[in-house]
């Protein structure tokens, strides 16, 4: 167990491009933070960085409150968990999962004990362990991947997109396992991940990263509810928030949306943001059907999509042509070309500056 | 196959039939000379139906040698090629499984300049550069014996290229999997990179033992003493017996068992062999 600290993590590449910009973050002991965010956008080099596969340019890198920066992978006391598992192809499970114990030089009954413990909490069976990994399904190899890390004994697991290559069905199991197995052995994991219901559902903490920067750091619930940026507002949630540009009026107490529809902001909006342009972000849940027909702003439907549980509606308000998302719990009886009369929840809207793209509190 | 007329398969089939006769037909005339004596082996039209005394035969070959034998026969250099195949196939192996992995997963100054510079020796084999590589040898001391036999063909342009290629395939997951393991450069090597690339390995055994079995050229030239003659550079000499008609029997019989080794292990190597050439997998 142990505690993992990142000061001002940089990264540049020979070719001078700059992969990392500046990450800072105190991992506790026993913490499951997840790093989330499109492909290339440093998340996985950041974790590489920790593992020590790849040299850290810039910053100090601490594990359990050593300064690692300089050592071996071998040395840093983690086991990582890959996307496409790299289990040695002509080992069986078993030496699979001994190898590094072997290296180490522990005593024959020690391995076997730590690699039979590891067994029965991934219940792979004694049959599976004598055989390759290529004779195991894509699941088992996961397994044995997790268990190559958990012989170790290690202070802190990375995880750098293990479900990636599994099916839909046995991702979410395998999910599941893995968010036990860290409660249960409560080790510091770091996990890497593009898919936001993975990181959602996983993290203590998710980081969201964008272009080798930190968007947010927060708890999912956090990042959900109060995205610092467009970027996490568009980044977390699915289907995505809907992004309308307006215009808060000259009083400041209302803003300006499509045509002549206009909303009060909640606390009648404040003093210090009057006659400017923002970008409103409501979730998909969070635009309702309104009952009467006063206040109710009328969306023009495009399609709808029925996916059992609930509804998505697609349409736009008038002649404004940002596509907006409903997200209606249950089967919803509409068609294109309908006009339904919705509302947005006053007290769940997010306001964007167009230009730093930050959030703007009200 | 999508047509399936019986004219097409006679004709496919005459036509493989013909193929295999062209390849077999000089070596069952090597066979069926190896079991007659020397007098029918004189006559013409010479015979094209095996005789009584191949055991015969098989014996002044082996152990006597020609006309009338000085005692030595041919045992001894069977021996030598053995010995001069298995140096080279793996010397060579050796080197450029080494090399390979030096250019592939070491970052040293003028890498990329190294490796071809290795493989530019493609274009000097050792009937280009016979005269120095010869120069050398003799300067060494390396004449008549096995050194001087096998080290300058063991350099190998191929082999290290046809392993890099082998590296290359291998996901660099699995070197930083081992690098977590704690297991160094050398564990890595011999762990890891030599048992994946088995099937390689005994594929270019084949290759490099029937290369280095056929030697004629560089063992002809360092070779002085009888006692270090190759099989195959013996039935070139045994041709040139000035005076005497050449033996065919025992020529014959010769050439059957310097067909022999290679043969076995080609058989014996085969399923490894066309695993390693064909299988990509890892």
């Amino acid at each position: 167990m142990a505690s993992v600290a990142l000061e001002n993590i940089q990264k540049t590449y020979p070719n001078g491009f700059k992969a990392i910009h500046g990450v800072d973050v105190d991992i506790q002991d026993g913490e499951f933070l997840v790093l989330v965010g499109p492909s290339g956008c440093g998340k996985s080099t950041l974790l590489r960085m920790i593992a020590g596969l790849e040299p850290v340019t810039e910053g100090v890198m601490g594990i359990g409150g050593r300064k690692v920066n300089k050592l071996e992978p071998s040395e840093r006391d983690i086991a990582m968990v890959f996307q496409n598992y790299a289990l040695y192809p002509h080992m069986t499970v078993y030496n699979n999962m001994a190898y590094g114990l072997k290296i180490k030089g522990l005593p024959k009954s020690e391995i076997e004990e730590r690699v039979k413990n590891a067994a029965s909490i991934l219940e792979l069976t004694d049959e599976q362990l004598t055989r390759k990994p290529r004779e195991l399904s894509g699941g088992q190899r996961q397994r044995v991947a997790m268990g190559r890390a958990i012989v170790r004994k290690p202070s802190v697991f990375l995880f750098d997109e293990p479900l990636s290559n599994l099916d839909a069905k046995l991702r979410v199991q395998m999910r599941m396992e893995i968010k036990r197995l860290q409660d249960d052995l409560g080790i510091t994991s770091i996990y890497v991940t593009h898919d936001q219901v993975e990181a959602m559902t996983l993290g203590h903490r998710l980081m969201v990263l964008n272009n080798g920067e930190v968007e947010q750091l927060g708890t999912p619930l956090e990042l959900y509810e109060h995205p610092a940026s467009l970027f996490v507002a568009g980044f977390i949630g699915s289907p995505a928030m809907n992004m309308i540009t307006s215009k808060i009026s000259s009083d400041g107490k209302t803003i300006h949306i499509a045509d002549d529809i206009e909303l009060a902001l909640e606390n009648g909006g404040s003093a210090d943001h009057t006659n400017r342009d923002v970008i409103l972000g409501v979730r998909p849940e969070h635009l309702e059907l309104a009952s009467g027909s006063d206040d109710a702003l009328p969306m023009t439907v495009t399609v709808v999509e029925h996916l059992g549980a609930e509804t998505l509606v697609h349409g736009h308000f008038g002649n404004d042509m940002t596509d907006l998302t409903i997200r209606k719990s249950g089967i919803l009886q509409v068609k294109a070309g309908d006009i339904l009369p919705t509302k947005i929840r006053q007290d769940h809207i997010h306001l964007f500056d167009p230009t730093t793209e930050k959030r703007i509190n009200l | 196959m999508i047509e399936n007329r019986p004219f097409l398969k006679i004709l496919a089939h005459l036509v493989l039939i013909l193929g295999v006769a062209t390849v077999a037909f000089p070596i069952w005339i090597a066979f069926v000379a190896a079991t007659h004596d020397e007098d029918r082996m004189s006559q013409i039209p010479l015979p094209l139906l095996p005789g009584s005394h191949f055991w015969e035969n098989l014996d002044i070959a082996l152990n006597q040698g020609l006309w009338g034998g000085d005692g030595t026969g041919v045992a001894f250099m069977l021996m030598n090629s053995m010995i001069m195949a298995l140096m080279i196939a793996f010397g060579k192996i050796t080197i450029s499984l080494m090399s390979a992995f030096a250019i592939v997963y070491f970052k040293f100054p003028f890498r990329m300049g190294f490796f071809w510079l290795i493989f530019i020796t493609l274009m000097l084999p050792v009937e280009v550069r016979i005269l120095p590589t010869f120069e050398v040898v003799a300067n060494l001391g390396m004449l008549n014996t096995y050194w001087g036999l096998t080290i300058p063909l063991i350099a190998s342009a191929t082999a290290t290229f046809m392993f890099r290629q082998v590296f290359l395939t291998i996901p660099d997951e699995l070197l930083e999997a081992a690098r977590i393991d704690g297991a160094g450069p050398l564990r890595f090597f011999k762990d890891i990179l030599i048992p994946m690339s088995q099937t390689n390995i005994a594929a270019l055994f084949v290759i490099l033992f029937i290369y280095g079995w056929n030697q004629y050229l560089w063992p002809l030239l360092v070779t002085t003493d009888q006692d270090m003659y190759t099989i195959v550079v013996q039935i070139k000499s045994m041709l040139e017996s000035a005076e005497q008609a050449p033996e065919w029997n025992l020529i014959m019989m010769t050439t059957l068992l310097a067909m022999l080794p290679p043969v076995v292990v080609v058989i014996f190597m085969q399923r490894l062999f066309v695993k390693g050439l064909t299988e990509t997998e890892k």
